[in-house]
């Protein structure tokens, strides 16, 4: 389909890589601050256009771009978006600037490179979503390691460098794994394009493998109990900003990849290892939150959530029905909301005393109210509490889930009973209760600023529009997903038929042997 | 006129709006009347909207108004839409109108509370939350109010989140405990909207009736006892009951208005909205009779051993929703919300006038400690006297035709049932009036408390007149061989069973009997103290440690799921997660390079670089592999 603003999609991947260029360029640390956040701005701006722009109910790719990368290799440079894709893209370009300006009113250490970073990465998770070739996929994917290696090895806490490594061979491991999954995938289709390869019959055995191969990859980075080890390190090291959009958007490259490649491509062997994925989600839903419960460090026990919180999400893509994977395309962007948002809220208090020990606090409600609002409309979203986001993707993929398989959604709404309960618990250590530590009373601790409110207050504002209007981002979801079911089903079909004949003469030999 | 239901909402969210942006500029009594208002103004729109059905023929006393389309994916819809029917109205007319007083109550009780801005931008957001859950016209926007009121409840339990005394610990757990118990009832929800839409393809209310009739009786049965355990959660029954009496920790209206008339319904309400459902899952509603009536008994012999007046409260709360869920779960519908509405006036009442004698004692409710107030709290002891005769179901007043009516159906339903529940009333009548006399009557325990008793203001005065004549004349809505409410709800729960004149007259003769002599024992136990009824209440003594502890339960539930649950949390966060998984993690990279030697590179931090030249190391080879080779 021919877009109508020609390059759109290559312009919002590579403004932020530009506008790192140019942050490295440009001298004095006030500059490159405000370049950095002018650049996400203008990106967001920008990739409103597929918003406004977008043609509704059309299932295929919408702005694609394609050129011959490497002729010999047939591969490409292939982009373009559906409605899968396109509020993963919406989701990065939002996140960036509020994730920059927070780096702009708290960081000072090295901020042009930390800016320079923060951008790269921009390009690299946006590249991610609309890249349509596999190798293109890959280099993005592994392009969005770097910086956030960086972001947490230089800016992070006292045991940086530990969690930096970890998160890097983990989930470099995980690639390595991916390289061979598409050498597998390339060597047997003789294709590296995504669209193509969803309706291209695979044999079995390369089935099997590239499926493990690629879940595995996906699995770490998702990540899926329990691969999830890496995480609260790093989200406990990491810088605030870091710790917004690991959370917001990278981990969704892990269950974006399920969706897009790992569930469509390989259909039987993900129909076989289906049960298996669900049940490490559902693991990961009750596992996440009771261990959350036991926390500490707020910003750990937001790590488990997002564990947990991922579990809904891989069971929706996992239910491969209608209810199940739009839910797990909103519950994305919901997470990426309001886990971000948590992070955000966890990071302004980290500011300011300079500690996330939940003992250290108590009684903020008398002493910062309009921050504790803003904290339990933020958790409440978490929680999933119905009318505000969050609910509306769980609960359509536990609907989902039940279509799939019954049990997986009665452990799943096990969870939201736990969600309440570690939510709550750090709410009343941190909000409720007596101010016994002088440091939390009303002269030592200030309310949140305008300028932190600018931060805060458009998430709160998306919890109530996407609880309320669903239907704004379901409208331009749906389409996409059920196309790619019909397209994994006709796959599925003509699977089958193609062994029925074999089948039907073993039949005919054994009646006729009788 | 239907149209202008959108009213009804933006009423008190505009009133929460005002308050919540506004509030900090405003006296705490422009803020109140503010939030007051609203609360007026919803209830004159409830009452228009109940004239304008009443003016249509039977039938058709069922309108939908459509905002927009909610959540669309594949074939499940979901509209943001309301249901306008008798029983919707009903309900919203109760919950403005009880509402809009207590409101004006407060604007007295709260007067010297700084925080009032939270206090009624809270009110006014539970009436929305309130109203959303009524109004709705399938089960997912009803679930929106209902974990709506669920979080109002807790704020406003909490409400007092600094504070904490011996009898309800931090009242900010109290808050914390309520909402999580009600998630237990939420799990149940979810799953029963899940498996409606399953199987029926719709969650609209009024759209189940089309498919209804092809659901297999088990799986009715399944939803509606998963729909049970929701409205555990939500009014209190067994096993979830137990966050009812710690709500007692939030301020004395919101016990009134969230803890007694109207939130704590909305299980009830919603039992008489499915059922559609319960006539096919029959059994549900027998487990669902069986479990409202234990409820009652079990909440009535704790509230004979309670000393806080907002405690017996509490209990008697519980006891009487357990009646109203026994109604339900009997199909006997126009019972359950008769008692519903006759409750929602007496108990308010009760609460509110316990809520001035607490004004008047700067807060103290220990029944062992008043005495003799009568004398100098006129009108609170004579509203209070009303309500507690409604409520102990003396004849004529509201609560005796409700109570009588649930009764006579369990009569005509099973006797055992009945015998549950005529026993529940006995005790209800013998609690009632122990809190009047002990409270009011006889000499003052404790001088110095008495001394400084007074009456409450007109402001606090006039919503317990208002209540009290409502609960005297509450029955002439419902009266036996009339019936107008269970008329007026026809279209809603189909026609009356008609239950035999006999068992009618049997019945009400036994109401009449045991309310009275309920009433001559209260008054010989506790006034009096002749000896026949000492003698008579010997032999069950022992049963007063049990009582007075509430039977242990909450100790029981601590032992066999919280403190396990936790202990298992515990595990997994200090020893499973950073041990085992962490250590076969690192166990694995250790193996991999060349044993301890990772370990100590990660140490040191050497690892980075070493790290990034691998990852160099392949972007290099593929740069080389796709441009040059």
């Amino acid at each position: 389909m021919a877009s109508s603003i020609p390059y759109l999609l290559t312009i919002i991947t590579f403004l932020p890589l530009l506008g790192s260029v140019i942050v490295m360029l440009v001298p004095g640390d006030g500059a490159k601050k405000w370049l950095a956040l002018a650049t996400t701005v203008v990106t967001f701006l920008v990739s409103l256009l597929l918003w406004t722009n977008w043609q509704d109910g059309y299932a295929g790719m919408q702005f694609v771009e394609d050129a011959v990368w490497f002729a010999p290799l047939g591969i490409r440079y292939a982009l373009g978006v559906d409605g899968i894709s396109l509020f993963l893209v919406l989701l990065t370009t939002f996140l960036m600037p509020i994730a920059v300006y927070f780096s702009i009113l708290y960081v000072d250490k090295r901020v042009g490179a930390y800016m320079a970073l923060m951008l790269l990465l921009e390009t690299a998770m946006i590249g991610v979503f609309v890249a349509l070739d596999l190798v293109l996929f890959f280099v993005f994917f592994e392009a969005s390691l770097i910086p956030m290696y960086f972001l947490i090895g230089e800016w992070g806490g006292q045991n940086r460098v530990y969690a930096a490594v970890k998160f890097f061979l983990y989930t470099f491991a995980g690639s390595a794994l991916m390289v061979v999954a598409i050498l597998i995938v390339y060597f047997s289709a003789g294709t590296f394009d995504i669209v193509a390869l969803q309706s291209t019959p695979l044999p079995a055995v390369v089935q099997t493998w590239a499926f493990l191969a690629f879940s595995l990859a996906f699995a770490v980075k998702t990540p899926l109990f329990p691969f999830h080890t890496w995480l609260p390190d790093a989200h406990v090291q990491a810088p605030t900003a870091g710790s917004i959009i690991l959370a917001g958007v990278l981990l969704k490259m892990g269950t974006y990849g399920f969706l897009r490649l790992a569930m469509p491509v390989f259909p039987q062997a993900a129909e076989q290892f289906g049960p298996l994925l669900a049940t490490l989600a559902v693991i990961g839903i009750l596992y996440g939150a009771l261990v959350a419960l036991m926390q500490k460090d707020i910003k750990s026990l937001v790590a488990y959530s997002s564990v947990a919180h991922l579990g809904y999400v891989m069971l929706g893509v996992i239910a491969m029905n209608a209810q199940g994977v739009s839910g797990s395309v909103l519950q994305m962007v919901n997470h990426g909301l309001s886990t971000g948002a948590l992070f955000l809220m966890v990071g302004l208090l980290y500011e300011r005393r300079h500690t996330r020990m939940l003992d250290e606090f108590g009684g903020l409600w008398a002493s910062v109210p309009v921050y504790t609002g803003l904290f339990l409309v933020v958790a409440m979203s978490s929680a999933g509490l119905p009318g505000l986001n969050g609910f509306v993707g769980e609960f359509t993929i536990m609907l989902g889930a039940y279509n799939y398989m019954p049990i997986f959604a009665v452990l799943a709404a096990a969870g939201v009973i736990l969600a309440a309960w570690y939510l709550l618990t750090a709410f009343r250590k941190m909000a409720q209760g007596e101010i016994t530590n002088p440091a939390n009373d009303k002269a030592n601790l200030k309310d949140l600023n305008l300028k932190e409110l600018a931060m805060v207050v458009p998430l709160v504002i998306l919890f109530f529009v996407i609880g309320l209007f669903p239907n704004l981002f379901f409208d331009k979801i749906n389409p996409s997903v059920e196309a790619m079911l019909a397209t994994r089903t006709a796959l599925i079909e003509q699977a089958t038929a193609e062994q029925m004949p074999a089948l039907e003469l073993a039949e005919i030999v054994v009646t006729e042997a009788k | 006129m239907f149209e202008s239901v959108w009213l009804l909402f933006a009423l008190p969210a505009l009133g929460a709006l005002i308050i919540l942006f506004a509030g900090q500029w405003m006296s705490q009594k422009v803020v109140g009347w503010v939030a007051s208002a609203a609360v007026l103004a919803a209830f004159v729109v409830s009452v228009m909207l109940f004239f304008s059905l009443t003016a249509l023929p039977s039938a058709e006393r069922s309108i939908t108004i459509t905002w927009w389309q909610w959540m669309t994916i594949g074939d499940f819809k979901v509209p943001a839409a309301v249901l306008i029917d008798p029983l919707s109205v009903t309900m919203a007319m109760v919950v403005t109108g009880v509402g809009a007083l207590i409101h004006i109550y407060s604007i007295g009780y709260m007067d010297h509370e700084p925080r009032y801005q939270r206090f009624f931008f809270y009110l006014n957001f539970f009436i929305l939350a309130m109203l959303t859950l009524v109004m709705s016209n399938n089960f997912l926007g009803m679930f929106v109010g209902w974990e709506g009121v669920g979080l109002a409840s807790f704020l406003l339990i909490g409400f007092w989140f600094d504070k904490r005394d011996d009898m309800y610990g931090w009242y900010a757990d109290c808050g914390k405990k309520a909402f999580i118990v009600n998630r237990i009832g939420d799990f149940g929800m979810i799953l029963a909207m899940i498996m409606v839409w399953s199987t029926l393809g719709t969650l609209v209310f009024t759209e189940l009736g089309e498919t209804v009739h092809h659901l297999a009786p088990a799986t009715a049965a399944i939803i509606c006892l998963l729909l049970l355990l929701g409205a555990a959660g939500k009014s209190a029954q067994i096993p979830l009951y137990v966050w009812l009496p710690d709500a007692m920790a939030g301020p004395t209206p919101v016990s009134a208005l969230i803890h007694a008339a109207t939130m704590v319904t909305a299980g009830v309400y919603m039992i008489i909205r499915t059922n559609l459902l319960w006539h096919v899952g029959v059994p549900a509603g027998e487990v669902a009779a069986w479990i409202g009536m234990l409820t009652a008994l079990l909440a009535a012999t704790i509230a004979m051993g309670q000393t806080d007046l907002k405690k017996i409260l509490a209990y008697s709360t519980v006891s009487q929703l357990g009646y109203m869920v026994a109604a339900a779960g009997m199909a006997a519908y126009g019972a359950a919300l008769f008692h519903l509405v006759t409750h929602a006036f007496f108990k308010a009442l009760l609460f509110l006038a316990a809520g001035s004698v607490m004004h008047a004692t700067d807060g103290i409710l220990d029944i062992n400690r008043l005495g003799g107030l009568r004398a100098k709290m006129p009108t609170t002891y004579r509203t209070f006297l009303v309500g507690a005769a409604a409520l102990a179901g003396i004849p004529l007043l509201s609560g005796f035709f409700s109570k009588d009516a649930i009764l006579v159906a369990a009569l005509d339903h099973n006797i055992l049932l009945y015998i549950v529940g005529a026993v529940t009333a006995l005790l209800t009548a013998v609690y009632s009036f122990r809190a009047v006399f002990l409270t009011f009557h006889g000499q003052p325990r404790d001088p110095h408390i008495f001394e400084h008793v007074h009456e409450s203001p007109r402001i606090m005065t006039t919503p317990l007149w208002i209540l009290a004549f409502l609960s005297l004349v509450g029955g002439v809505i419902n009266l036996p061989f009339i019936l107008s409410l269970e008329h007026w709800l026809e279209p809603v729960v189909g026609e009356h069973e008609k239950i035999l004149l006999v068992t009618e007259l049997l019945g009400i003769t036994l109401s009449i009997v045991i309310a009275v002599f309920g009433f001559l024992l209260a008054r010989a136990l506790y006034l009096r103290h002749e000896s026949w009824a000492e003698r008579l209440a010997a032999p069950i003594a022992f049963l007063r440690p049990m009582i007075e502890h509430k039977w242990y339960v909450d100790e029981l539930y601590r032992a066999t799921i919280v403190n396990p649950l936790k202990a298992v949390s515990g595990w997994f966060a200090r020893v499973f997660d950073p041990k085992v998984i962490d250590g076969a993690v690192n166990g694995v990279g250790a193996v991999v390079n060349d044993a301890g030697e990772a370990v100590r590179k990660l140490q040191n931090g050497a690892i980075p670089t070493y790290a990034l030249s691998i990852f160099l190391g392949v972007v290099a080879v593929l740069f080389y592999f796709l441009f040059i080779g």
